[in-house]
């Protein structure tokens, strides 16, 4: 006998404003099988929770639907809730009238009728779900980090430190990334390298570290706990295990006026190269495009001559090393616009307009000008800087509507660096909103503004042009609703922070979503900020959005943790509702396998009795360690055997009799 | 290739030589132009800012007589080009508005007909292998600067002519009619025609800072598409020259001039002797005319 | 119709009156009263659309209460006849929406709804059912402008296109 339990919740107004919750609850007490229906303000909360698990007990239910938010916020809630009293989980469904009727719609007998309608459906529904188990899966107890900037360091260290192995790929030749690259840190104007060269240090000593440098993804297989990578290991041309990292090789290398990109182009490196001193790995790569032995047929050899340990092999190849993981953390990072839309700035066409990136290695004392502020056209000392903000960011007519969060207080702390560097020197800001939210940050800004003497223009840019031997940055004061134009030596433009160009691609290939503007989807912008909407892919750094250091850092910690978490289980729950075959109705024909995604569906032999004879058949079998629940195979099924239980077609069915009636 | 061509008011008074060299250039690359009958004005800068619906009303009658001929519309000059296109645009968006337009025109209009300025024509109908197959005396040694101005770039959305911020393609046809362009900055600013007669000492300072960052740059001459900027830069420069203590002369061009020479035309019949800045000396002195 | 009645314990047989569900949710179908309003079945993967119409829940953006969502772990997993049963139950108008190719979360599901789309939309010709009654889009879940969007413009061809009497089962 189906007894079904119907809970209306209020969620405060955010429900009870529009939609008329007794009315609903009434409703749903004239539906088969429903012996019981209440509301309550906050069915999510304890006393929400008890009065469910009450009315369980005192109603005989043994079935329930919550009519509340979306099921992505508190299925998993009340699944445990009714579990607690006694209830299987998947006896439960929730009919979501917040999101998609409360929160929709203004008018409230409308939105009353609608959200009967939804709990109707789902009281249809739930009278045809049956009682789900979840299965165990293994766990790898291993971890693979993404990207080895600042975010993917904390991460593997943190994950390290708890006692399990981590493997970093990162595609460069050395870990460090963004932060490897600036100069200083705002608010409190620490060295960058000071504080993030011990780290690196730490990750490349670290016995549960494991460095794939120059390194990059090629596909992910499997699921959580138990993925199956393989990563792509660019031949170095160097062995890495008999290089000492002595710098014979670069020192002499005939080509030596290649770009460094990790110097943004601004400065020079040979075609055999570290990306920078404190490089970690220590061991250097041949850039092969650039490289004389292989433009000219093996001529040139010289790294090879002066190697003392042998190390050069120029026959290296590309190598791919299967590996399997147990977690992912995806640290990717970011980069900068290119601003190709905006050409009134002449980013790329006047040398002296520059990026943020730009301006940090001209000020780094690791830079290309050993730390002295000198323009790229000429090399003279800027005697005025422009810095313009929000470019490219906060722009929904040209691409990107969002706030890039971290070159409001950048832009302030290079003012600061300039004026420190160059005290003669005039720093002009202009800005949209200035934004401080931070620690220390409002103070560090005022301290721009106040100590150092910087000039905040509010107002967008228009036009940058040559003039004579210097640049003219026009736009508009809005403050004096005035146009005005700077004179400047160079002019710095915080350019967006986007996500890597591949960032889709690899999401692809991982099996994670992104957003509109590419960065990686989070599972739930407030409650789980880190965890991406595929079981044991975790999230940390600018992948996911724009961030600062120690947000970065932060997040970071935080995906290390819930990396811990699930390696601290024996075992994973494994997802109920998978795909199931009802072996009596397969007729073999295998329609099902080719669609499934996960390869999860092998043939099996079944004994049975046919009259008196026992025969040998051949039907579909699923790997529920495999299985994603995704249903391809029971819509591909022409026999009616392969079901999707919790969305089996009677269920689906009898929700959409439901909403159509 | 048959376009209706809608010449527009300026090109029957102050920029006579535009038209003149328009139909002369259309001739020798054969683009046929079949004049809108009784075409009336486009509104220019003064209805729409008289009567919004006049603004429309203007453009969409003449719009609506090309439609009637089935013909695409070619509009050599930037405001013509403009405020047909506006006109597409506003009746496009707002079924309204369009059925408004259509009583007070007495005419259907549904939207069939392409507006183009005669530079697109040249581009994308005639095709720049077919300037260069056609060259007689290749604009050679004569470097130019490609001024673009307001109306024919801006809005986005409104017109769709070139790049707002970088246009290129008066550049592109210039050079491969042998002319050599320099790269500036100055392209698609303002020079402040419309307050040539109400806002002169502005006027002539945006003339100046213009024509200054063309010379800086190198530019012997300037050419245009836009009868208003021609105007302003030809008449205001001696004036600017004087506010700015330099003496800069840069003949301003129409590119159908300059392409008419390159095309062979005989340089009497380009109208180059209605400039301000007399462009005759240069053109001698390159050995073009 | 096939109903799938497959080892689970305790799937019972329905009976006719069990079937149906009464009263509050059936305002659609007063053609002739003049309060006709279009009854729309919307297929969301959970993933991406269903993620998409909660964003525009979460945003507060307004579409029309005609829409009604059926959740589906992936777009992939919609079979064709479940589009037929809303309309044989009255729905006006039914879409589909699911990830955006390549985007899937079960990386090809939505392939198969795309080759499907469009033969549904063949067929719904074919037995002379108006074929913009059926749509199908690609919402991903931080689309919910796009999902209003949709819904708003589809509720309007449905409404244009008057009630489904063509397909309805005489009730």
């Amino acid at each position: 006998m189906k007894r079904i339990g119907v809970f209306v919740c209020h969620c405060g107004t955010n429900i009870a404003a529009t939609v008329d919750v007794e009315k609903v609850a009434e409703s749903a007490r004239h539906l088969p099988h429903v012996v019981f229906a209440t509301t309550y303000k906050f069915m999510c909360a304890d006393p929400g929770q008890k009065l469910i698990a009450d009315a369980i007990r005192e109603h005989a239910l043994n079935r329930v639907v919550v009519a509340a938010c979306s099921p992505h916020m508190h299925e998993r809630t009340f699944r445990k809730a009714v579990e607690r009293a006694g209830v299987n989980p998947y006896l439960m469904e929730v009919a979501n009238v917040r999101e998609q009727c409360s929160w929709v719609h203004r008018d409230k007998p409308v939105g009353t009728e609608k959200a009967a309608a939804l709990v109707a459906a789902a009281v249809a529904k739930v009278a045809r779900n049956v009682p789900l188990e979840s299965g165990k899966l293994p766990v790898e107890r291993r971890a693979l980090v993404v990207g080895g900037g600042i975010a993917g360091i904390q991460a593997a260290l943190d994950i390290a430190e708890s006692g399990y192995h981590v493997t970093i790929v990162e595609r460069e030749q050395s870990v460090g990334g963004r932060m490897a690259q600036l100069d200083k840190t705002f608010p409190t104007l620490d060295c960058s390298s000071c504080i993030l060269t011990p780290k690196m240090v730490d990750v490349g000593h670290h016995p549960m570290i494991e460095i794939c440098s120059y390194s990059e993804i090629e596909s992910v297989e499997g699921y959580v706990g138990n993925f199956e990578v393989t990563i792509r290991r660019k031949a170095t041309s160097v062995d890495p295990d008999v290089c000492t990292g002595c710098g014979e090789c670069w020192n002499r290398c005939p080509v030596k006026k290649l770009p460094s990109s990790f110097n943004m182009d601004l400065g020079h490196r040979p075609a055999i190269y570290v990306d920078f001193p404190q490089a970690i790995p220590n061991v250097p790569v041949i850039d092969r495009a650039n490289c004389t032995y292989y433009l000219r047929d093996g001529k040139c050899r010289v790294c090879e001559k002066v190697c003392p340990t042998k190390a050069i092999d120029f026959t290296l190849e590309d190598r791919l090393v299967k590996e399997r993981f147990g977690a992912i953390v995806m640290a990717t990072g970011f980069q900068t616009a290119s601003l190709q839309q905006y050409p009134e700035w002449g980013l790329g066409t006047y040398p002296d307009v520059v990026t943020g990136l730009h301006f940090e290695r001209l000020v780094s004392s690791t830079g290309p000008t050993e730390g002295k502020i000198k323009r790229p056209s000429d090399g003279k000392e800027p005697k005025s800087v422009v810095f313009v903000l929000c470019a490219g960011s906060r722009d929904e007519a040209r691409g990107r509507s969002y706030c890039s969060k971290a070159c409001c207080m950048y832009s302030a702390k290079q003012a600061i660096l300039l004026r420190e560097k160059i005290p003669q020197a005039q720093a002009h800001v202009f800005y949209m909103d200035i934004r401080t939210a931070g620690k220390d940050y409002e103070e560090f800004y005022m301290r721009a503004k106040e100590e150092y003497g910087v000039n905040y223009i509010r107002g967008r840019v228009a036009k940058v042009y040559p003039e004579k031997d210097h640049l003219v940055v026009r736009g508009e004061d809005t403050l004096l609703g005035r146009p005005v134009a700077v004179e400047a030596d160079m002019v710095v433009l915080a350019a967006a922070i986007e996500p890597r160009a591949d960032a889709a691609a690899l999401a692809q290939k991982v099996g994670i979503s992104y957003n509109r503007d590419h960065f990686f989807s989070e599972a739930h912008p407030k409650l789980r900020p880190v965890e991406s909407n595929t079981g044991g892919v975790f999230l940390a750094g600018c992948c996911q959005g724009p961030k600062d250091i120690p947000e970065t850092v932060a997040q970071a910690s935080a995906a290390a943790a819930k990396v811990v978490q699930m390696f601290s289980k024996d075992a994973l729950v494994s997802e109920a509702q998978l795909a199931s075959v009802n072996e009596a109705w397969c007729i073999g024909c295998f329609l099902c396998q080719p669609v499934c995604p996960y390869k999860a569906i092998q043939p099996k032999e079944i004994e049975e009795r046919r009259g008196r004879d026992k025969i040998k058949r051949t039907v579909s079998s699923v790997n529920t360690g495999l299985c994603q629940g995704c249903g391809a195979c029971a819509v591909a099924c022409p026999s009616g055997a392969m079901r999707l239980n919790g969305f089996t077609d009677e269920q689906i069915l009898a929700e959409v009799d439901a909403v159509c009636l | 290739m048959k376009l209706a061509y809608y010449p527009g008011c300026s090109l029957c008074g102050t920029a006579r030589e535009y038209n003149i060299s328009t139909i002369k250039v259309s001739e020798k690359l054969g683009i046929e132009l079949e004049e809108i009958p009784d075409w009336s004005c486009c509104g220019a800068t003064s209805a729409h800012t008289s009567s919004p619906l006049l603004g429309v009303a203007l453009p969409a009658r003449n719009l609506a007589i090309a439609e009637e001929m089935g013909l695409d519309v070619a509009a050599p000059c930037a405001a013509c080009y403009h405020n047909l296109s506006a006109a597409r645009v506003k009746m496009d968006r707002d079924h309204l508005l369009r059925k408004r337009i259509e009583e007070i025109i007495d005419r259907k209009y549904r939207g069939k007909v392409k507006v183009l300025p005669l530079a697109e024509v040249i581009l994308s109908r005639v095709g720049l292998d077919a300037v260069r197959d056609s060259l007689v005396h290749p604009l050679a040694g004569l470097k130019m600067a490609a001024y673009y101005g307001c109306l024919m770039v801006r809005p986005k959305g409104i017109v769709d002519f070139d790049d707002p911020e970088n246009p290129t393609k008066l550049d592109q046809i210039m050079e491969a009619a042998g002319g050599e362009m320099v790269d500036w900055s100055h392209k698609t600013e303002c020079c402040g025609a419309s307050l040539s007669l109400t806002g002169t000492e502005l006027c002539v300072d945006l003339v100046g800072r213009i024509l200054e960052r063309a010379a800086e740059e190198g530019a012997e001459c300037i050419v245009t598409a836009c009868p208003f900027c021609q105007a302003n830069l030809d008449m205001r420069q001696a004036e600017a020259a004087t506010k700015l203590k330099t003496d800069f002369r840069l003949p301003v061009l129409y590119f159908t001039q300059l392409l008419g020479i390159a095309l062979g035309l005989p340089a009497g019949e380009l109208g180059l002797d209605s400039h301000v800045v007399d462009p005759r000396p240069l053109l001698r002195e390159k050995g073009l005319i | 119709m096939p109903v799938n009645e497959s080892a689970a314990a305790e799937a019972e047989m329905m009976t006719e009156a069990e079937m149906t569900t009464d009263g509050a949710s059936g305002a659609g179908a007063d053609a002739g009263t003049g309060t006709w309003e279009p009854r729309i079945v919307a297929f969301c993967c959970n993933w991406c659309s269903y993620a998409g119409a909660d964003l525009a829940g979460t945003s507060r953006k307004q579409y029309p209460a005609n829409i009604r969502i059926v959740r589906v772990p992936c777009s992939g997993r919609i079979n064709p006849q479940y589009i037929l049963r809303a309309f044989q139950r009255g729905a006006d108008g039914v879409m589909v929406a699911g990830c955006h190719p390549g985007d899937c979360h079960y990386t090809t599901g939505n392939y198969y709804t795309r080759r499907r789309f469009s033969v549904v939309q063949r067929f719904l010709e074919y037995v002379g059912l108006h074929p913009d009654r059926f749509s199908g889009h690609w919402i991903s879940g931080s689309e919910g402008e796009k999902f209003v969007q949709t819904a708003r413009e589809f509720t309007e061809k449905v409404r244009s296109l008057g009630p489904n009497e063509k397909m309805r089962d005489v009730l």
